[in-house]
């Protein structure tokens, strides 16, 4: 097994910050579906941190101005960087936009010796930032050095000074006070956080063997990254011998919407060809041929491997920032030519789709039509029930926004919100079965009157005050009560008083044939539902 | 692998569906000498074979006296009078038990509990709030072209021409649309369902609750369905689920 290569890391902290022209003096922070990814330092002092939700974090810090998170502007600043860094090595590796790495071994030598590599490569980046942003308008980057690409980048993060070199073989031991949160698996990591394993340390001390028993493939990779090694180990044997996947474009595409979705079924077809071998790349490298000749390469690596989505988010983020670039970085003519090579292969692990069940053809097809009406008709238009649990027919089953759709040629992310079985504990005073068929999302306001015109009350003890005989509705002559059930008092959260609700609910059989919920709170009726 | 320029746009709305079956090589179903055929005939002869058992979205037992073969693909249904909602709940549970998903399109207050108790399978049911009226046809023309079941109940008078492109594209995709309310509507249904004396039990004046309606389904249609059908059925019944009256009795 071969030792990891010794990597250099380089980080623009606060990248998506950075790349949407935020100075780090001036109070701001990036949101993505609700959560804060990054904050500029005079947001930070405030109290906001990455992952808290939107209101928190602007109650924090009101004065922040909140931008949404843009991934393409960040692929597109970040192209003249990584552009800059090529006259260092050729083997630059992007992981995402703000953060890339090369090996050390060649370049070390050029420039004799480790120290002298960063320096060059901090100044490097360092006039590439000033260019393209303007001096000042950056924190300018960090650079760590270690073995293997995880602990250079936690090296890369750990650090307020410029660059942090973790000596060879001194790496295991410079990964051990990290939390596990480091790792990116939340599922893992909470696991762990509640076995008591916090640091990385503690993860690499376990024996191997527990480690599998307990936590299988995924365990294993990440407590191999806890000990300093690669994550899971390249499959260098007999694997077949072309899995790229390339496109000719005729006529030559200059703009990124032309080509968008031609990147993303390559892709999705990259992702399958691996697949059905069982495999997976932990580096995929991006190639563009151009009408004049000249020829793009990119590389983009991911320590998990690239799923299906996110090989198409990078190549797409690898296209906005060559076609979308600043004028040194943008080809001289359209791109000709799309390939997509996997390296670095490894096995896929143990995920095997299931034999029943699963997303149907069907199911993707629905989620599709389902998620391009939410386009027509805007957000949160399109929705699917998910249980709740309550009293009220209003309160047991709520609404939630349809999940996003999924991507061609990925099963990811495809399978909606499914209501909880109900088979949760029972609620007392929960309006009996059979359930009314329309809960009116806006109740209306009616009169319950007896037999003398006066308005029905239902006293402390839950007694009508007399018969119901007639429901008006906005002063008309209503219609009249067949049978009535009830009334059930119902008292819910007496111990908060700003969500307490006191109210008595009616079955009642009008002579229109229908039946109705009527609800009585604070001295009025309303009907909360028609048994239709 | 080169890539068609048409490739390079973004797809036409309905264009990545797979068709249902293989369709019928050209060679063996054209001789030789024949002059070339048109376009139209020609995607006569390629047009897929479907079984008939396809062509059908099951319903629930309770409701096989009222539509005995099963919901037709590529047909319309009105659903109306006091318990058109539970009726078409009703429908919905057959058909999404069964592995298809529904729609609902302009319903807001539909219950959502009634229709777990009816059988809906909540996991493939989808709300969509109401389009504004020069909406409307893309959006259930959207949703009939990759749903089974799509459930309108417009409040605004539709468009007859609107009406015709929908059915259209229904029969073409084999999808089924059911209106729910009293409405006028631009079309004859295929089959038209209508709720007709209702009446509930287990209450009196002040005392027991709700347990189940006893109501009377009146089914007419066309063609096989031109034949007017009377059928008497708890809508719900106790538990909340349709049943025919002949299946639980009377005890």
């Amino acid at each position: 097994m071969t030792e990891p290569a010794r990597t250099l890391v380089v980080r623009c902290p606060d990248w998506p910050l950075t790349a949407l022209g935020v100075a780090p003096s001036d109070p701001a922070m990036v949101l993505a579906s609700g959560r804060v990814v990054a904050a500029s330092t005079a947001a930070r002092s405030g109290g906001v941190l990455e992952g808290q939700r939107r209101r928190l974090a602007q109650s924090m810090c009101p004065e922040a101005a909140v931008l949404e998170r843009d991934e393409a502007v960040e692929a597109r600043g970040f192209e003249p960087v990584v552009a800059a860094l090529s006259d260092i090595t050729p083997w630059v590796e992007l992981q995402r936009p703000g953060t890339c790495a090369f090996a050390v071994r060649g370049p070390v030598r050029l420039f004799g010796g480790e120290e002298s590599l960063v320096d060059s490569t901090a100044v490097t980046v360092q006039e590439a930032l000033d260019d393209t942003l303007g001096v000042g308008a950056h924190p300018g980057c960090r650079i760590g050095v270690a073995d293997g690409p995880f602990a250079a980048g936690l090296a890369a993060r750990s650090v307020d000074g410029r660059a942090v070199l973790v000596p060879a073989g001194a790496t295991p031991g410079f990964l051990i006070p990290f939390p596990v949160s480091v790792l990116e698996r939340p599922d893992l990591v909470d696991v762990l956080v509640r076995l008591g394993l916090t640091t990385l340390g503690a993860l690499a001390a376990l024996p191997v063997a527990d480690v599998v028993g307990r936590f299988g493939s995924e365990g294993l990779d990440a407590q191999r990254l806890a000990r300093g090694l690669d994550g899971r180990p390249l499959q260098l044997a007999g694997h077949p011998p072309d899995l790229a996947v390339g496109i000719e474009m005729d006529p030559p595409v200059e703009r990124i919407d032309q080509v968008a979705f031609a990147a993303r079924s390559l892709a999705g077809s990259l992702h399958d060809g691996l697949a059905c071998r069982g495999l997976a790349c932990r580096r995929v490298v991006v190639e563009a041929e151009t009408g004049h000749g000249e020829r793009l390469v990119r590389r983009w690596r991911d320590e998990g491997a690239i799923g299906a989505t996110a090989l198409a988010d990078r190549v797409r983020w690898q296209l906005e920032g060559w076609l979308n670039g600043p004028p040194g970085v943008r080809p001289t003519s359209g791109l000709v030519r799309l390939d997509l090579v996997p390296e670095e292969l490894v096995h896929a692990g143990s995920h095997q789709p299931g034999f029943w069940g699963g997303a149907t053809a069907a199911d993707e097809r629905a989620l599709r039509a389902l998620n391009r009406v939410a386009a027509m008709l805007g957000p949160g238009s399109v929705r699917v029930p998910e249980w709740r649990g309550g009293r009220d027919p209003a309160e047991q089953m709520t609404l939630v926004p349809v999940p996003e759709g999924p991507v061609a040629g990925s099963v990811d992310g495809l399978i909606p919100v499914v209501p909880h079985p109900p088979d949760s504990p029972p609620w007392p005073g929960v309006v009996p079965a059979p359930s009314p068929a329309a809960v009116h999302a806006a109740p209306a306001a009616v009169e319950v009157l007896d037999a003398a015109d006066r308005t029905v009350i239902v006293d402390g003890r839950g007694v009508v005050s007399a018969e119901p005989v007639r429901l008006c509705q906005g002063g008309g002559a209503g219609v009249g009560v067949v049978s009535w059930a009830g009334p059930w008092p119902v008292d819910e959260r007496w111990w908060d008083p700003s969500r307490h609700r006191r109210r008595a609910c009616m079955q009642v059989v009008f002579d229109d044939g229908l039946a109705r919920l009527l609800v009585l709170e604070e001295g009025r009726w309303w009907v909360a539902a028609t048994y239709d | 692998m080169t890539l068609p320029s048409s490739l390079l746009a973004e797809p036409e709305p309905f264009d990545d569906l797979p068709p249902k079956e293989h369709p019928v090589p050209l060679a063996t179903t054209l001789s030789p000498v024949r002059t070339v055929p048109t376009l139209a005939e020609a995607a006569l002869r390629v047009r897929p074979t479907t079984l008939a058992v396809e062509r059908i979205l099951p319903v629930l037992p309770a409701l096989v006296g009222l539509v005995p073969d099963g919901l037709r693909r590529g047909s319309s249904l009105g659903v109306s009078g006091p318990g058109a909602r539970s009726l078409a709940m009703a429908l919905m549970a057959g058909t999404t038990s069964a592995g298809s998903w529904a729609a609902v399109v302009g319903d807001p207050d539909l219950g959502l509990v009634a229709a777990g108790e009816a059988g809906v399978a909540l996991e493939r049911l989808a709300i969509v709030t109401t389009p504004e009226p020069s909406a409307w046809g893309d959006v259930v023309g959207a949703l009939v072209g990759s749903l089974d079941l799509v459930v309108v109940a417009p409040q605004h008078r539709v468009g007859a021409a609107t009406v015709r492109r929908l059915m259209a594209r229904v029969r073409e995709r084999g999808s089924v649309l059911i209106r729910v309310g009293d409405g006028p509507w631009p079309d004859r249904f295929d089959l038209t369902l209508t709720v007709v004396d209702g009446s509930w039990e287990g209450h009196g004046s002040g005392h027991g609750r709700l347990l189940l309606r006893r109501a009377e389904v009146l089914a007419s249609g066309r063609r096989a369905a031109s034949r007017e059908r009377r059928v008497a059925m708890m809508l719900p019944s106790p538990d909340g689920s349709p049943a025919s009256s002949e299946q639980t009795g009377d005890g």
